[in-house]
């Protein structure tokens, strides 16, 4: 596909971009034929920069999360194309012990469910510490020492207590922060938090997402947010991804994408939260479901479900166009032979946001 | 329909209750609940003994009324689910009563006990686990048939069965001829509608929808809601619609009551409570939703530490360890020592806090972003928003917190100060 149309200045390595990741595309060979989980998906995030991958179960934003860390089971998994630049190395091209130090070291990742990603038979004290031992150069008493001091950083009430207690003796937002704890315990340049608060209650899910935005400007560090929220996307990050069928289809800042999606998924998705203004009204909804991964349509994988869709949709699949700096959209509504359709897009667009209005 | 469905003597209900006044049913309780109770005991040692109770729910008293969609909301562990179950039955209640057209349904039982069954449904939050994966769809759906023929409806026939299966299939917006496939076969979103065609196959005036758009993701949950929506009026149901998620639960419902530990502690009409809310505990609530609008900035009202244990709550007020309101009046002694009664505020409001009165509608602008602060398309800035209405809401230092709690989660900072005037949508 022409994934050349991507900003070009945004790809010559600008200096403080941490993160570049082009075109990737990892799949899966599993009995039936090849999942294309992620298959062509680019993005890239500065150094202390936040940025959001949205989308539905599905859509490919936690492979991509897994593929950077390097997490992917191979075999079935495998990377068909693409690299992922960190700092200017290619992850996918590292050797087992390189990704080791990245890992935990340099990326850490915080996992959805807090009881499942914790070792149940280890304390949280000598969990946090045992990445500490392996990233950082000090003695398992000096780790013990960083391991305190992490857990007093998230705000863990009696953390001396705490470093001695296991998994299940703690409640779920606990587990998160423990979670978190861990992550920042190396000091790393990048975490990536998939679906941090999906698991937990929305009073803990205000304290946990509170605690992330506050150690993310305390520490400088990066954030990859992995979420299916566009509530949450929008107090917490700056920049966003969104991704429907293993592709990014609409990139740019939070305040452009949330309030003018530039891709009809987009405003389908924002269309269909249910608020205040549209209580009495028909929610819209997108019709249809997402693509089965062993019969993904030909041209634009959002085409069957896109009320605005024309031939083109159906023919060929959408490059991702560049409408701005760090603004893109895959929709054939950008490409200029159809400037006919982009009015026809904006004018119900406007309709229909009146119409929430009033 | 047929069936009892056709008994609800209520016009054609719509969707949009005017603000003020509940649903246009005629008003009459369908169900009301008197001082229920659901206690599970805990058990202990070797001989099992009882050694303490876990009270999922303690005392609630409300109705439901006659065509309307009563939204439940809480917290994981509020025991809202309970309370539902109770009500139709799948949980055993301790003590109080549930009286259906002002018979006891905890009392039913035998032929009365099938009949009720009949009139209250329930539409279950796990679309997977709730469909049998070795049944075909004209079983899971005609299970329930089977179980309540009779001469009259001549369910006992599969002929009969079946065209009512696929009837049904039709009124959830699936196809006829799905009767044969298994559960396996659909998506989570078409997995849902089999659940909602199994609970309205049997003609119920009452459906318990627990958690029913969780499961989903967004676009597939705007589906279903809608089609909830459409079938209460072409068939004029009633719910209890349990959810943890505010922005739904004030979409679909009339009246919203809020739970806390096996309590009520707020209720009134949707716009009332969205409005003007007035429990500590409802505002934090609504303060914690994350709004998808990133013109909305706002200070958040960060609640410290977690949901006490229902085994053992906390004495007087069950809120109070977590209160802020309670900090904010500086610890007034009754909120630990006695148990504020469910009273009504204003006419079909009511709370269960002390202090309700103290609640002032601009403080609570100040923390939920959508309270009164009417968000046009024409994009107010963040100062709009942020009110200049300053209150005293502090979250206590991580020291404190650990003496006054032990086992409480703390947010680690003090709410933010007021956010700066962010990037506003003149920039888009």
């Amino acid at each position: 596909m022409t994934e050349a149309v991507v900003a070009p200045e945004r790809r010559a390595g600008v200096g403080d971009v941490l993160l570049d990741v082009r075109d990737l595309r990892t799949h899966f060979e599993v009995m039936d034929g090849t999942v294309k989980a992620v298959d062509g998906v680019s993005f890239s995030l500065r150094k202390g920069g936040r940025l959001a991958l949205v989308g539905e179960s599905g859509c490919g934003k936690s492979v991509t999360a897994l593929s950077i860390m390097r997490l992917i089971d191979m075999p079935p998994g495998k990377f068909a194309g693409g690299e992922i630049l960190f700092e200017g190395r290619n992850l996918l091209k590292l050797d087992d012990r390189e990704i080791r130090k990245v890992r935990g070291g340099e990326i850490a990742m915080i996992f959805q469910e807090p009881m499942t990603s914790l070792n149940p038979v280890m304390t949280v004290g000598d969990q946090i510490s045992e990445a500490v031992l392996l990233h950082q150069p000090v003695n398992r008493k000096g780790a013990q020492e960083v391991a305190l001091q992490s857990l007093v950083d998230v705000g863990v009430p009696d953390p001396k207590r705490r470093v001695k207690q296991y998994p299940f003796e703690l409640s779920g937002g606990m587990r998160q922060r423990i979670m978190i704890a861990m992550a920042l315990s190396c000091n790393p340049k990048l975490i990536i938090a998939d679906e941090p608060t999906t698991a937990l209650d929305v009073t803990i899910q205000r304290q946990i997402l509170e605690l992330i935005k506050s150690v993310q400007e305390r520490t400088g560090t990066a954030l990859l947010l992995i979420t299916h929220d566009l509530g949450v996307v929008a107090e917490t990050v700056d920049e966003v991804a969104v991704m429907y069928a293993g592709r990014v289809v609409e990139t740019g800042t939070v305040e452009e994408v949330l309030l003018n999606p530039r891709h009809p998924y987009t405003r389908g998705l924002l269309e269909s939260i249910p608020s205040q203004g549209k209580k009495g009204q028909r929610l819209s909804a997108i019709k249809g479901v997402v693509p089965n991964p062993f019969r993904m349509p030909k041209g634009c994988k959002f085409e069957p479900r896109c009320p605005y869709a024309w031939e083109a949709g159906a023919e060929e699949e959408p490059p991702l166009i560049e409408l701005g700096p760090d603004r893109t959209s895959r929709c054939w509504l950008y490409d200029r032979r159809y400037a006919d359709h982009l009015a026809d897009y904006e004018g119900r667009a406007q309709k229909k946001s009146a119409e929430v209005a009033s | 329909m047929d069936g009892a469905a056709a008994a609800a003597p209520t016009a054609t209900p719509t969707a949009s209750p005017t603000p003020g006044s509940t649903h246009e049913g005629n008003g009459r309780a369908l169900i009301e609940i008197r001082d229920l109770k659901t206690y599970y005991p805990i058990k202990a040692g070797i001989l099992r003994r009882t050694v303490g109770q876990v009270r999922a729910v303690d005392g609630v008293d409300f109705e439901v009324r006659r065509g309307e969609v009563f939204g439940l909301v809480g917290e994981s562990g509020c025991g809202k689910t309970t309370l539902g179950r109770t009500i139709v039955r799948l949980e055993k209640a301790t003590s109080g009563e549930v009286l259906l057209d002002g018979h006891d349904v905890l009392a039913f039982d035998g032929g009365d006990l099938k009949k009720m069954r009949r009139r209250m449904q329930v539409i279950f939050q796990d679309p997977v686990g709730s469909l049998n994966p070795r049944m075909p769809i004209s079983d899971i759906i005609g299970e329930g048939l089977l179980a309540q023929a009779d001469k009259q409806n001549g369910w006992g026939e599969r002929k009969v069965r079946d065209k009512r299966v696929s009837d049904y299939l039709e009124v959830v917006g699936l196809r006829r001829d799905y009767t044969r496939r298994y559960p396996h076969e659909f998506s989570g979103g078409q997995r849902q509608r089999i659940g909602i065609a199994r609970a309205l196959a049997l003609s119920p005036e009452f459906i318990f929808a627990d958690e029913p758009v969780s499961a989903l993701d967004v676009s597939i949950q705007s589906q279903i809601l809608n089609l909830l929506i459409d079938l209460r009026e072409q068939f004029d149901l009633t719910f209890l619609f349990v959810a943890h998620n505010l922005s739904v639960v004030q979409y679909i419902s009339d009246r919203v009551g809020v739970m806390y530990l096996g309590k009520l502690v707020e209720m009134a009409d949707v716009a009332e409570l969205y409005a003007h809310p007035r429990h500590p505990y409802t505002i934090a609530l609504l303060s914690a939703i994350p709004d998808p609008d990133p013109r909305v900035k706002s200070r958040r009202l960060v609640l410290t530490g977690d949901v006490p244990s229902p085994a053992n709550p906390p004495s007087g007020c069950r809120f109070h360890t977590r209160c802020w309101l309670r900090r904010q009046l500086n610890n007034p002694e009754n909120c630990e020592k006695e148990d504020p009664p469910f009273r009504e505020l204003a006419s079909g409001h009511r709370v269960a806090c002390h202090w309700a009165e103290s609640v002032v509608d601009a403080a609570v602008a100040d923390v939920v972003p959508t309270v009164d602060v009417e968000v046009p398309t024409d994009l107010p800035t963040a100062a709009d928003v942020g009110a200049p209405v300053v209150t005293e809401i502090e979250t206590p230092s991580v020291v404190e917190m650990a003496e006054a709690e032990e086992d409480a989660a703390v947010a680690p900072e003090p709410v933010r100060p007021e956010e700066p005037p962010g990037p506003t949508a003149g920039r888009v």
